[in-house]
């Protein structure tokens, strides 16, 4: 009886905002979970529960709108199994060439991102002159919206004018295209995408390389390696983890582009710019069928979790 | 010290044609990509400031005669609402979200419990959702909330999505505070609000700057959760307003670069002004745990 009040006069010093609950729980109450520790705790809590909501929660909800045969303003539950989502790849056709588009934009994104921002972190890399002029102009896009980057490539890519002109300008009439107009419109769409994004891949490769450790640099080079060698032997393989998050945000950016496509060239003639979030917001804001709308959101998600997961691994051995 | 060393010897290294030949292709293609990368900012510059009748096509890449405003006040008429709606979402939006996060990563950071670790990398899964995955149930949530299409549900749904990003930012940078400063003023008495208050928070300003600076320019930027939430042009973020000017028919070029430019406007000037924290959360969202 002595120590358990004596316990409890401590608990109530130190208690903070918990002190009431843990005090009437006394002794029962376990041991981790008291003073400021039970208060960190509580703060977190309505985090934990809003991620749980609305993250998780949502996803699951997600899961089974795509296993209804929802459609209309007014939510209903029928379970239809696996209907939709067999409908949308065996039978839907603008899903297929969603795929396709798909393919195309992440091929040209991914690479210019990936290649260009490499390229250019490794330029900047040989103490130049104006170095921070130059960054600042590289990774600038990114702090332009996607509606902003739409609307002037649209301008840009505007087949009568735009960059065709500057190719006529340079005698390099046969370059001219006809960019999202053509039937390989999304590789343009991807190309505004890679001009915004690929500043950032840029940055990440460049902190890589500042992390490198400049003696083994320099021992590579006197056992010998030329600026070849060294790039392909040492660089590339110690940036590796970069490389990663590198194809796991262009990957991602890939899978969701929508608000480049929307500014641009909306689904394009014969849906040869359209993409799944594009499909996914026409299906439930104009078309109302949530079920259709859902299976795609859906699909878009366990796509992700494919280059989330292995990512959220690496980065779970960092964290503990 | 070897590094001061080899800088200095690598300063010494004698003009070789092969240097110098490295040296011009090097700013060659620097200054090709600089020209690349503000091509589009350039033909944004000159076409708002063209009269519309002079948005000639086999001249769009020449600099307007004189300076015409009229695609400017057009485009400001147009978006100048929105761009206040804007203003009242994002500013609220980013100052809360960057408070939360800050608490959120000072826990995860400094009073770990059994499976936060864990439970910090489940946080993480919402930052890289593609929001797609989300918008049916949060239409759901927001309407049986009498929260779709206004200002606030907006405001909050960016707050609540921001948590796993802001939560990121604040952990990693809380991380790199000793322990032994934390465990120091535990026994001079301060408790968890204290060490807070007293501790950390007169410290954080940088980390503010950026995980502020990375919500302000994300929520400015957004336009999928914008136009899903708040589609009703009156109240509308200002990147639905800029997309909405172009006509279904022909496009005011000029009033539609101008649109876009006051839209970017903000973002670009957050950026030039305090680029370095903006370089900052750029590296923070992605590498480091």
């Amino acid at each position: 009886m002595r120590t358990s009040e004596s316990s409890t006069t401590t608990i109530a010093k130190g208690g903070g905002i918990a002190a009431p609950l843990t005090t009437l729980l006394g002794k029962y109450w376990p041991k981790d979970w008291r003073g400021d520790r039970l208060t960190a705790f509580l703060v977190l809590l309505p985090s934990i529960i809003a991620v749980a909501i609305f993250v998780y929660g949502f996803i699951l909800w997600t899961f089974r709108v795509s296993f209804t045969n929802w459609s209309g303003w007014t939510a209903t539950y029928d379970f239809v199994g696996l209907e939709n989502w067999k409908q949308l790849f065996l039978n839907d056709e603008r899903w297929l060439i969603d795929l396709r588009n798909l393919v195309e934009y992440a091929v040209v994104f991914m690479t210019l991102c990936i290649v260009m921002g490499f390229l250019m972190a490794a330029l900047l890399n040989q103490r130049v002159k104006g170095e921070s002029f130059f960054r600042t102009v590289f990774v600038f896009p990114f702090a332009v919206s996607g509606i902003v980057t739409g609307v002037t490539w649209r301008w840009l890519m505007y087949p009568p004018a735009g960059i065709n002109l500057i190719f006529h300008y340079l005698g390099l009439d046969f370059l001219q295209n006809k960019w999202y107009a053509a039937s390989y419109g999304t590789m343009a769409v991807a190309l505004a995408g890679a001009w915004q994004f690929t500043g950032y891949v840029m940055a990440l490769y460049l902190a890589g390389l500042r992390g490198i450790n400049a003696e083994l640099l320099e021992a590579a080079q006197i056992d010998g390696a030329g600026t070849w060698n060294l790039y392909r032997n040492v660089i590339i393989p110690m940036l590796s983890p970069v490389t990663f998050t590198a194809i796991v945000l262009t990957g991602m950016g890939s899978i969701r582009v929508f608000d480049l496509v929307v500014a641009i060239s909306g689904s394009g003639a014969g849906y040869t710019t359209d993409t799944m979030a594009f499909y996914m917001f026409q299906s439930i804001f104009q078309t109302s069928r949530f079920a259709l709308g859902g299976t795609i959101a859906a699909f878009m998600v366990v796509l992700s979790a494919f280059l989330v997961g292995p990512y959220l691994m690496s980065m779970r051995r960092e964290v503990e | 010290m070897a590094a001061v060393a080899t800088t200095a010897r690598r300063r010494q290294r004698p003009w070789t044609w092969q240097r110098l030949l490295g040296r011009v292709l090097i700013y060659g293609l620097l200054i090709f990509l600089a020209a690349y990368f503000l091509m589009p900012i350039y033909v944004l510059f000159i076409t708002a400031l063209k009269p519309y009748a002079r948005v000639d096509y086999t001249k769009m890449w020449e600099l307007p005669r004189s300076l015409d405003l009229t695609g400017f006040l057009t485009g400001w008429e147009k978006v100048a609402p929105n761009f206040i709606n804007s203003v009242i979402i994002t500013v609220p939006a980013a100052v809360i979200s960057s408070f939360i996060g800050s608490m959120n990563g000072y826990i995860f950071a400094k009073w770990k419990f059994r499976g936060s670790d864990t439970l910090f990398i489940l946080f993480l899964v919402g930052m890289f959702l593609p929001y797609q995955g989300i918008l049916i149930p949060l239409v759901q949530t927001l309407q049986r909330f009498n929260l779709y299409g206004t200002l606030l549900g907006l405001i909050l749904t960016h707050c609540i999505f921001g948590i796993p990003i802001t939560a990121l930012m604040f952990r990693s940078y809380f991380a790199g505070v000793p322990n032994e400063l934390v465990d120091a003023s535990k026994i001079d008495g301060c408790g968890f609000f204290g060490i807070y208050r007293y501790v950390l928070l007169p410290i954080s300003f940088p980390a503010f700057a950026v995980v502020g600076i990375w919500q302000f320019t994300n929520i400015w930027n957004d336009y999928l959760i914008g136009v899903v939430v708040l589609s009703n042009p009156r109240l509308s973020p200002v990147m639905i307003a800029v997309k909405n000017t172009a006509g279904s028919f022909t496009t005011e070029w000029n009033v539609q670069m101008a649109a876009a430019l006051i839209a970017a406007l903000p973002t670009i000037f957050v950026y030039l002004a305090l680029g370095k924290f903006f370089m900052q959360g750029l590296l923070a969202g992605s590498v480091k745990g």
